[in-house]
């Protein structure tokens, strides 16, 4: 296994489906998160809506692919945030998210929802931390 | 190369993984698995069977270490690990069994 080379943080500012960029940013995450790198996710503006239970593609024939979130806690994806402003401005609340369980199979802890809804200074704090910051 | 199982043809992309997952049946698995040479225990169709319910669960094929951990936790831990999922499928696990199970090729596998 390689190391840990980099803090990578993920901005997600679109709605799904409209474009590519929601499916192609968990795309990447997914493969880097296979790469043993350490992954962040944040969720925010309409990005946000990428997280929102129950959604239904049939109509617009594409796959919906909102189920596949709920695998990054095997993926070892520990760091799942959602930009709080964002929610509220949508009349969104955290009850509308899917939730992301962790399991760490060392230690058998078992976290239920690693989704965090976070405050604009965490927003800025946790993209300072950042070793790379990619947007889409 | 399309493969043919019981006198029906069946469409593969250039990695022989099947071109329309809802085409598949079980003999897909048994007719690439005899390509390969391999002879298909209930211990293979357990892991096959795993994978077709993660990807109606999740929609995704997942990577060799999240297979193993999936199967570590469902199947038990005696399972959900390299060495039992290579004795299995030694082309690797993600990506063979997937195969056969007419999964698209994981995600994050190369």
């Amino acid at each position: 296994m390689s190391e840990v080379v980099k803090k990578f943080m993920y901005l997600n500012r679109k709605a799904p489906y409209g474009t590519i960029y929601a499916w192609e940013s968990l795309e990447v995450v997914l493969i880097g998160a296979a790469f043993d790198q350490e992954v962040n996710l944040m969720f925010i503006d309409d990005g946000v809506y990428q997280l929102v239970k129950g959604q239904d593609t049939t109509g617009i024939g594409m796959k919906n692919f909102s189920p596949t979130y709920r695998t990054l806690g095997d993926y070892e994806v520990k760091n799942i945030y959602v930009d709080a402003d964002s929610l509220a401005a949508r009349g969104l609340t955290q009850d509308d998210l899917v939730a992301i369980a962790y399991e760490d199979m060392d230690t058998e802890e078992e976290i239920e929802n690693i989704v965090e809804v976070v405050d604009a200074a965490r927003v800025t704090e946790l993209m300072d931390e950042a070793d790379v910051v990619f947007s889409f | 190369m399309p493969i043919v199982v019981d006198g029906k043809t069946f469409e593969t992309d250039e990695e022989g993984y099947l071109a329309n997952i809802n085409d598949w049946v079980p003999g897909v698995a048994s007719v690439m698995a005899k390509e390969d040479d391999l002879e298909l225990t209930e211990e293979h169709w357990d892991i096959i069977n795993f994978l077709r319910e993660y990807y109606e669960e999740y929609q995704i094929a997942p990577a060799v270490r999240v297979l193993t951990k999936a199967v570590g936790k469902k199947l038990g831990k005696d399972k959900g690990n390299s060495k039992y999922l290579y004795g299995l499928f030694p082309y690797g696990p993600a990506k063979q069994a997937c195969r056969y199970a007419g999964l698209p090729k994981p995600t994050g596998c190369v």
